[in-house]
């Protein structure tokens, strides 16, 4: 392991483990953007772990209000679910790209990636939709509030990871990435495929595995 | 100094004549390792996590049993590891990514599941 307190920022770049593009070394050798994403992520762990738990307490209090076997559409979240996984791989698709210094390859998948991302949150508001219309709403029941926070709560990451790809998109094509561009994307890419595997879990243990 | 830094995989393919080792700003050997892989092969992922999906869903139709469960439980796990290992690299990454996310991750499941132990989720 690196021994932090007795390097220098001379030592580093020694080996070619700084960051040589105006962010200057750090001590650890490290990008300090991708440690601060992946602690970023283990804290994002226990929000959605607290929300899944939440979620699993509740599921069975239905107050009198419709519960999970008269709702749930499972040929719908099995596609969306598909659709969702389908755009963890345009995405490393648009890592790869950019690692190879192709902006056209790299704003196409990500874009594509975009368009899955939208196209889930459109089943995600078309399936809320119906389930309000089927007297579900936020406060009907413990179970439906803590389905919705649990699954609101997913869709907007995956809002903001939309966000970020276009926004991605536009300074790209502007040539206006600050910093290693290939890092910004595999950045991005890190946040969309942790809403990923979030989905994954909440697919089988809120859809799949009955209360 | 200990870095970990796993061997590169260059693409190949359609896209071998691109294939740079060496980050054109200078970023030769940065945090991580160059884990650029073929296109090929995250396709090849993708269809394997495409068919776990389907196996997943056909629970939904097909009487499992006793199996049901488990064999959920197992996709579930599978795919969750596969996606964090290969398309988000940590197969391949520094030692150091995987430790901050893990720490959160293993926090977060102790956590919970002792706070569903409490409530006798699980009973």
């Amino acid at each position: 392991m690196v021994d932090t307190a007795v390097l220098t920022d001379h030592d580093v770049p020694a080996d070619g483990h700084g960051d040589a593009d105006g962010h200057g070394a750090t001590s650890t050798g490290l990008s300090n953007n991708k440690l601060a994403m992946w602690l970023f992520l283990g804290s994002e762990c226990l929000l959605f772990g607290g929300l899944i738990a939440t979620y699993m307490l509740y599921r069975g209090r239905l107050g009198g209000g419709p519960g999970p076997d008269q709702l749930w559409d499972i040929p719908l979240t099995s596609v969306s679910s598909f659709v969702l996984l389908m755009s963890s791989l345009t995405m490393v698709l648009a890592v790869s790209a950019a690692k190879m210094h192709d902006d056209r390859r790299t704003n196409n998948w990500l874009a594509v990636t975009a368009l899955l991302g939208a196209t889930f949150v459109g089943a995600q508001v078309y399936e809320f939709t119906s389930f309000y219309h089927e007297g579900l709403g936020f406060t009907t029941s413990l179970f439906s509030s803590s389905f919705f926070t649990l699954t609101g709560f997913h869709g907007v990451h995956v809002s903001v990871g939309i966000m970020m790809l276009m926004a991605l998109v536009g300074i790209i094509s502007k040539s206006k990435v600050p910093g290693d561009k290939a890092e910004v994307v595999e950045l991005i890419g890190l946040y969309w495929h942790f809403v990923d595997i979030v989905w994954i879990v909440i697919f089988t243990l809120v859809y799949l595995i009955p209360a | 100094m200990s870095t970990d830094i796993a061997a590169t995989e260059h693409p190949t393919g359609a896209h071998g004549d691109d294939a740079h080792g060496d980050d054109a700003h200078g970023h030769a050997g940065h945090d991580t390792t160059e884990h650029n892989k073929p296109d090929r092969y995250y396709i090849q992922v993708a269809i394997f996590l495409a068919a776990l999906t389907a196996i997943e869903t056909s629970t939904y139709y097909v009487d499992f049993g006793w199996a049901f469960l488990p064999v959920l439980l197992g996709l579930m796990v599978i795919k969750f590891v596969t996606v964090i290992l290969l398309f988000m690299h940590l197969k391949d990454d520094h030692k150091m990514f995987g430790m901050l996310f893990y720490a959160g991750l293993g926090l977060a499941v102790f956590v919970y599941v002792a706070a569903l132990l409490t409530f006798r989720f699980f009973g």
